[in-house]
């Protein structure tokens, strides 16, 4: 009994209490009230604040610019209130860091974040330079735009993977803006032009943009030196094999940046075998002419890569013909695969600059490629014998039918007669 | 010569099983000559496509296994390294679809000749639920490749069978034995196409032969008109005759099988991939389309009912219908031709003709 009272009541609070909460008035916001009644920029806080993370995150306008919001009178803004106003260009990272390096403070909202953006900005080109007092550079607000910040990972956001060479772009591509800094301002074009943009634009969010190679908050041009490890953090097994190779050494030396080399550094285009050899469109002769070992070495390898793929192609072309004429080739087909796997090897060895390595594989596959090719050439014996077999069976089946005519017409016109 | 040598064995037979009651009704047994003589012949080659079937099928057992891990490999391993395993998988399926093809063209020839008239009623039953029957093989074999069309189209199929009202959640799970296409499914279906649809087709097909037998063929209303007016249809032997015009026919539909299967192999396509997204442009065999069309044309609600339900309502109803057209159409066996009934059977054959085409654009 006692039990049945005690959850009744507990039943009514759980129903009246909500109701209690739901009725009550909203808490005061002077600075809201006054500035939506304001009009022209100064009205715009409160029209951005209502998408900002901050505000969903429980924060208002006080708790980034001091103030009474509980006084409806202008003293909201008064020193005495602790009211510090709109911070100047150069104030602004520390005025977001009293909140975003109190790791303590950052972690009720998020116990994976970080606390560490300040100190990152300070030792960045962009932090270093608003130190020494240039107001041109990027600072958090000019990134994450401000009163309407949005989190990284929502796709409005300026700082979201997909939008941050635009939003990078819109100091570093406007020439007037980088006018005095000596710096190219056509990254962003040629970056439109990767294969890291196209990935990015086709929905795969981890694709490099500026910021995975450059940094975020320590945004830093990466050193010659630093290259390899740069692209390396992504293409892990490229950077082993070039560590390794004889160009690391002899880059080093002649001051040559690693990956960028061959590869460009914004406009890093999809690769193909022209680049490698001693062609005019090899990238190999910028550097090797005829009679040094490296030359001999480019040759070798593009013509290793070409013999594989030349098997290759003469393998896919008699597997398609059987396979079109109905022939069940589907084992040798998957064989074939790892014949493309391995020029697949091949090209990625090609970054250990020893065409020894890169033979190992084309051998492979040349080796796969003949064996399939073979399995190609018995399924089109094997579909000529069923179509001889099919002749021939077919020559009896009309004998037959022709005796078994001549029986009936022998049989109905001796029954006639 | 012959005869003496043949002779003493059908004695010695005809002692112990009594045959010579099977030979004198074969010596009398003929075969009405009229215009409508070639239709005659599709029952004989639906029987010998059947016939092909059960023997390429026992072949096909040799080597297939019905499980998800294995069905694909096994039939793989028919067509690339069996000893002529192609030419049996590849005769298997094709003998299939054109056993289903002669079924139809026999069942709206027996329609429009009227055959179905009294005192053949059951004769057309067991020839109905013989075609129901055989297109249950088709469906239940189509999966046993364990291939990604199969998979997906017997995954829509079944889905179809859902929608019936009541029954339908039911037979959804006994069809696919448990709420998705799995290896229970294959299991089940191996079943169905191996034991239970021979067993059914067995005892139908003697029941449908023993009538045709007893009843002797039949013949169109005008022919039997004719005949009441004095001129009766000249008839030929059954047994050498009509039986010798028989085998020209099954030795020609050989060479079409053999022909099909050495330069129209039967795919093999993929391997089933349940978790893979169904591929487009998913649809039955051919002889199930003029159904799915019918239900994609469908409205999303007619009246009350859900457009797929009231489709498979409406396709229930007529398949009754149809096999109640002997009891129907009762004065056809007075010798009346009904008009409404042949319109009946020129709008089904349009209906169906028109929809499997439009499927097929």
């Amino acid at each position: 009994m006692r039990v049945s009272v005690t959850l009744s009541v507990a039943f009514f609070m759980g129903l009246i209490l909500p109701l209690g909460v739901a009725t009550a008035a909203p808490p005061k916001n002077s600075c809201i009230a006054c500035h939506a009644e304001l009009e022209g920029p100064q009205s715009e806080p409160v029209k951005k604040f209502e998408s900002d993370i901050h505000r969903q995150a429980g924060l208002s306008c006080a708790d980034c610019h001091g103030g009474d919001p509980a006084d409806e009178s202008m003293d909201a803004m008064s020193r005495a209130k602790g009211f510090r106003g709109a911070p100047k260009k150069a104030q602004v990272p520390d005025f977001c860091a009293r909140c975003h390096s109190d790791i303590a403070y950052m972690h009720r909202f998020n116990p994976k974040m970080r606390a560490d953006q300040l100190s990152q900005y300070l030792t960045s080109v962009h932090g270093k330079r608003l130190k020494a007092g240039d107001a041109k550079v990027a600072a958090c607000v000019d990134c994450h735009s401000v009163h309407d910040i949005l989190p990284a990972r929502d796709t409005r956001s300026p700082v979201h993977p997909t939008n941050v060479a635009t939003t990078c772009g819109r100091c570093h591509a406007d020439a007037a803006h980088m006018k005095g800094y000596k710096i190219p301002t056509d990254q962003v074009e040629k970056y439109g032009k990767s294969v890291h943009a196209e990935l990015l634009a086709s929905g795969d969010t981890s694709a490099p943009t500026c910021s995975t190679c450059h940094g975020n908050h320590g945004a830093t041009p990466p050193g010659i030196s630093s290259v390899a490890n740069v692209c390396g953090t992504c293409h892990v097994f490229f950077m082993q094999l070039f560590e390794k190779s004889p160009h690391q050494e002899a880059f080093a030396k002649m001051g040559l940046p690693g990956c960028v080399q061959c590869h460009s550094n914004h406009e890093i285009v999809k690769p193909n075998d022209d680049w490698v050899g001693v062609s005019s469109t090899a990238v190999c002769v910028t550097c090797h002419a005829a009679g040094d070992k490296g030359f001999a070495s480019a040759q070798k390898m593009a013509g290793d890569l070409a013999k594989v793929k030349t098997f290759l192609g003469r393998a896919e072309e008699i597997l398609g013909t059987a396979e079109r004429s109905g022939m069940e080739v589907s084992t040798p087909k998957v064989e074939l695969a790892n014949a493309h796997e391995a020029l697949i090897k091949a090209r990625v060895n090609v970054h250990s600059f020893n065409d020894a390595e890169v033979q190992k594989q084309t051998d492979q596959g040349v080796e796969i490629a003949q064996k399939t090719y073979q399995a190609g050439v018995a399924a089109l014996a094997e579909r000529d014998v069923r179509r001889k077999g099919l002749g021939v069976s077919l020559i009896f089946i009309v004998l037959a039918i022709s005796g078994l005519y001549w029986k009936i017409r022998q049989m109905e016109s001796g029954s006639r007669g | 010569m012959k005869n003496s040598l043949i002779r003493p064995i059908l004695n010695w037979l005809d002692e112990r099983f009594g045959t010579g009651s099977v030979e004198e009704f074969l010596r009398h047994k003929t075969v009405p000559i009229h215009r409508h003589t070639i239709w005659y012949y599709f029952g004989g080659m639906t029987l010998f496509l059947f016939i092909v079937q059960v023997l390429t099928g026992i072949l096909l057992l040799l080597y297939y296994r019905p499980t998800p891990e294995d069905a694909y490999e096994s039939v793989q391993y028919i067509v690339t390294q069996v000893r002529f395993g192609w030419l049996i998988r590849s005769v298997h399926s094709w003998s299939a679809n054109l056993m289903v093809f002669t079924a139809f063209v026999h069942m709206f020839s027996v329609y429009f000749l009227k055959a179905y008239r009294k005192p053949r009623e059951l004769t057309w039953i067991s020839g109905m639920f013989l075609l129901f029957v055989v297109m249950g093989f088709g469906f239940s074999g189509y999966l046993l490749p364990w291939n990604t069309l199969a998979f997906f189209a017997t995954k829509v199929g079944t889905e179809m069978a859902g929608a019936v009202p009541f029954a339908g959640k039911w037979m959804l799970t006994f069809l696919r034995g448990g709420e998705e296409v799995t290896g229970a499914t294959l299991t089940r279906f191996f079943g169905f196409h191996v034991a239970v649809l021979p067993g059914l087709a067995t005892v139908l097909l003697a029941m449908h032969l023993l009538l045709v037998q007893q009843l002797g063929m039949s013949v169109p209303p005008s022919v039997e008109r004719a005949a009441a007016e004095g001129k009766p249809a000249p008839v030929m032997p059954f047994f050498p005759n009509f039986l010798l015009r028989d085998i020209i026919g099954w030795y020609a539909a050989l060479g079409v099988l053999g022909a099909l299967a050495a330069i129209f192999p039967w795919e093999l396509g993929a391997k089933a991939d349940p978790f893979a997204a169904a591929p487009a442009g998913i649809r039955p065999e051919w002889y199930f389309l003029f159904m799915f069309q019918t239900l994609k044309f469908l409205p999303a609600k007619i009246l009350f009912l859900e457009g797929e339900l009231a489709g498979i309502l409406g396709f229930s109803l007529a398949g009754a219908v149809w096999i109640a057209v002997p009891f129907l159409d009762y004065r056809a066996g007075f010798g009346r031709v009904t008009r409404f009934f042949t319109g009946l059977g020129i709008f089904a054959l349009g209906f169906i003709v028109v929809m499997s085409a439009l499927a097929l654009r």
